[in-house]
């Protein structure tokens, strides 16, 4: 049980990256195979945090009310998560635009119909 | 077939990624518990313990984005903006079909309801990128919030859109001012993107230097930006 409490988060960051990771291998629908990407970038984002996470650690932000209190968590993966995050929603963005010229061209959003696959 | 080897893929990359849980513990955790107890090591906790006294911002986040790491926050606007182009640049080559569509006009509530939440919307995103540098939020934050108000104007008043043309001389002059920051503080103090206005009181709005500047301009380019990625996506531009 204390490991579950204590790894819980990297449970669910790993369990995200692998649904995501399945999503891309087995599905055929181009849109849903985007969707699976951005799982596999929440996941990795939900690892970052977790790494800089102190258990019971507020967030990293000073206010009058509780200056002095209980120990913040580490900004720095904070940080870039936000940048992972904006990089992730462009990604995502780029990609949708690529499916709907895609759509346009075969008519179809059936990536083995698209690339002529046997299976 | 497919659906076989994927899941034995899958299942030898999750035995490996539980093998990596039960070694030695990573993570601030076990910094905390002095594996590296140096502050000159240990960035997190020296970015808590002397970011109010050396930047005046309150969110350490927000001075970790800015000031220490403000060339990365540099380049994530600019992947932002190649991005933007990128995705104007598929959509818009060598098609007219699109405005053959008809667009059918909202009734009366909906068309009324979107004006008027359109400039609260547009408020309250001011309020979370100006206030970034002492709450939660930031430019980013702030400039989904506002890309929100587009996509409720782009799906509600299809009659009263943003002009395409506004939208991206806005969004060249915040970029254009970013990097003007940063090569004034380039000119004042010799490095890029220096904190060169005064710090002033901290939890007070204006103070933290240039971080509510920056946090302002970045909050007009994201929400111009995303309000135009919405826009090209929903085939309205």
């Amino acid at each position: 049980m204390s490991f579950l409490a204590g790894y819980v988060q990297y449970i669910g960051s790993f369990g995200l990256v692998l649904i995501g990771l399945y999503i891309v291998l087995v599905k055929t629908n181009l849109i849903k195979v985007i969707l699976g990407i951005n799982l596999i970038d929440t996941g990795v984002n939900l690892f970052l945090v977790s790494v800089g996470y102190i258990r019971m650690g507020t967030a990293p932000i000073f206010s009058q009310a509780e200056a002095a209190g209980r120990e913040m968590v580490d900004p720095v993966p904070q940080a870039l998560v936000l940048t992972a995050i904006v990089i992730g929603v462009s990604v995502v963005a780029l990609a949708l635009s690529v499916a709907i010229r895609l759509y346009e061209h075969y008519g179809t959003l059936n990536l083995c119909k698209i690339r002529e696959l046997k299976w | 077939m497919r659906r076989a080897l994927s899941l034995i893929v899958l299942l030898v990359l999750a035995v490996g990624l539980a093998s990596a849980l039960r070694g030695p513990s990573v993570g601030a955790e076990a910094r905390r518990a002095s594996l590296i107890d140096d502050d000159e090591v240990n960035f997190g906790r020296r970015y808590n313990s002397r970011a109010v006294e050396e930047t005046g911002a309150s969110n350490v986040v927000a001075s970790v984005l800015v000031t220490y790491r403000g060339l990365d926050t540099l380049g994530e606007v600019t992947v932002l903006f190649v991005a933007a182009t990128g995705l104007a640049a598929l959509l818009h080559t060598g098609r007219r079909r699109r405005s053959e569509r008809e667009a059918t006009p909202a009734s009366l509530i909906v068309f009324t309801g979107c004006r008027f939440l359109f400039p609260l919307i547009l408020l309250f995103g001011a309020y979370i990128f100006a206030h970034g540098h002492l709450t939660p939020g930031g430019g980013f934050q702030g400039g989904a919030i506002i890309a929100s108000g587009f996509l409720l104007i782009y799906l509600g008043c299809r009659g009263r859109q943003p002009e395409s043309k506004r939208l991206s001389a806005v969004e060249s002059l915040a970029g254009l001012a970013f990097v003007l920051i940063g090569l004034i503080g380039l000119a004042v103090g010799g490095s890029f993107l220096l904190n060169f206005l005064p710090e002033g009181s901290p939890y007070a709005l204006l103070s933290a230097g240039i971080i509510p500047v920056v946090y302002v301009f970045i909050g007009f380019k994201v929400g111009s930006e995303l309000g135009g990625i919405v826009g090209d996506l929903s085939g309205a531009r």
